[in-house]
């Protein structure tokens, strides 16, 4: 897979700060990841706590190369309104997957994974294997 | 037979009770949820009502694509996805027919039901909407009037629940003895449906 054809990434959160600070902080970890596209999904369009279902078109309409896109999501109305788009259809790029993976872990796995050019699949299973990291 | 001027009716029904009922919405919500129910349905609701009034969709099936759609859009919480997804497939299993009989609606209905318990994953008996929706379907084959009383009576009956979908089920046993916003708020739906139809 080429350089310029990589995963794109989505982070869906009911904070707009969340979801911003989460792709800064994956971009920062990830050190030469700079290439991946990155978009955060927070909040909801008047700026309050929610999910917008535009602000998350918007995202990944902005990070599709071809490559697939992965959407990450914090719970309730994010995970809820990311799978009622993906079941309609028409509203999110073609090969976007809703990821389960843990937010803040599974981002920094799919981004460093996805500045490497793999594939979508791989993207996916790198994030949800952060679910396997125990801490204590 | 039911025409696309019935579903708007239907639609606008709904926003009225809706705008009716945000304050009780909202105060069940408080309790056991983040007390935004009523507000975002009413956001919602309002946004229907409006689109509908600008694109005057001219099949039933329409109507309730574009209300569902528009649902998604712009409620911001879990609702909407929840209820986009109820109206939007139920609009789509009803297919291009002008005129729709009580039964196609009540079929269709199941399948948009059926598609609210696989986006949520809840069953009956776990404190949610589709514990007021699936009596209420079960009993749209009767008549608007029998469904209308069981949304109602689910509804009511999810008081003694414990919640096990959503925020709620973060409380555990303290959700008990709360009537559940989602459910009371689906109970609306028909009885909007019921008034619409003059029963």
């Amino acid at each position: 897979m080429s350089d310029d054809k990589l995963v794109g990434i989505v982070l869906v959160s009911h904070s707009a700060e969340v979801a911003g600070s989460v792709a800064e902080l994956a971009k920062a970890l990830s050190g030469g990841a700079g290439a991946v596209a990155v978009a955060p999904a927070g909040g909801t369009a008047s700026g309050e706590f929610g999910t917008s279902s535009e602000l998350v078109a918007a995202a990944a309409a902005s990070v599709d190369r071809g490559a697939g896109v992965a959407v990450l999501t914090d719970l309730g109305s994010a995970v809820l309104t990311v799978k009622a788009l993906l079941a309609e259809g028409d509203e999110l790029p073609d090969n976007t997957r809703l990821v389960d993976a843990p937010f803040v872990e599974g981002a920094v796995a799919a981004v460093v994974t996805a500045s490497t050019g793999a594939d979508l699949a791989a993207v996916e299973a790198a994030a949800a294997e952060a679910y396997s990291y125990r801490k204590v | 037979m039911l025409d696309a001027d019935f579903f708007r009716r239907w639609m606008t029904a709904a926003t009225a009770l809706v705008d009716r009922e945000a304050e009780r919405l909202t105060a069940l919500d408080s309790p056991i949820g983040d007390a935004d129910h009523g507000s975002n349905l009413q956001r919602g609701f309002r946004a229907v009502a409006a689109t509908l009034d600008k694109e005057a969709p001219d099949t039933p099936g329409a109507v309730l694509v574009l209300a569902g759609r528009q649902l998604i859009s712009t409620v911001g919480g879990a609702s909407g996805p929840l209820y986009g997804t109820l109206l939007r497939r139920t609009g789509k299993a009803l297919g291009d027919f002008a005129e729709v009989s009580a039964e196609q609606l009540a079929e269709a209905f199941r399948a948009g039901v059926d598609a609210v318990r696989t986006l949520g994953g809840a069953a009956p008996g776990d404190k949610t909407m589709v514990d007021a929706l699936v009596p209420a379907v079960d009993a749209l084959g009767d008549s608007f009037t029998a469904a209308r009383t069981a949304a109602v009576e689910g509804a009511e009956a999810t008081t003694p629940m414990q919640a096990r979908k959503g925020r709620a089920s973060y409380l555990g046993e303290r959700s008990i003895g709360h009537q559940d916003p989602g459910a009371t708020s689906a109970a609306l739906l028909f009885v909007a449906l019921e008034e619409t139809a003059g029963e």
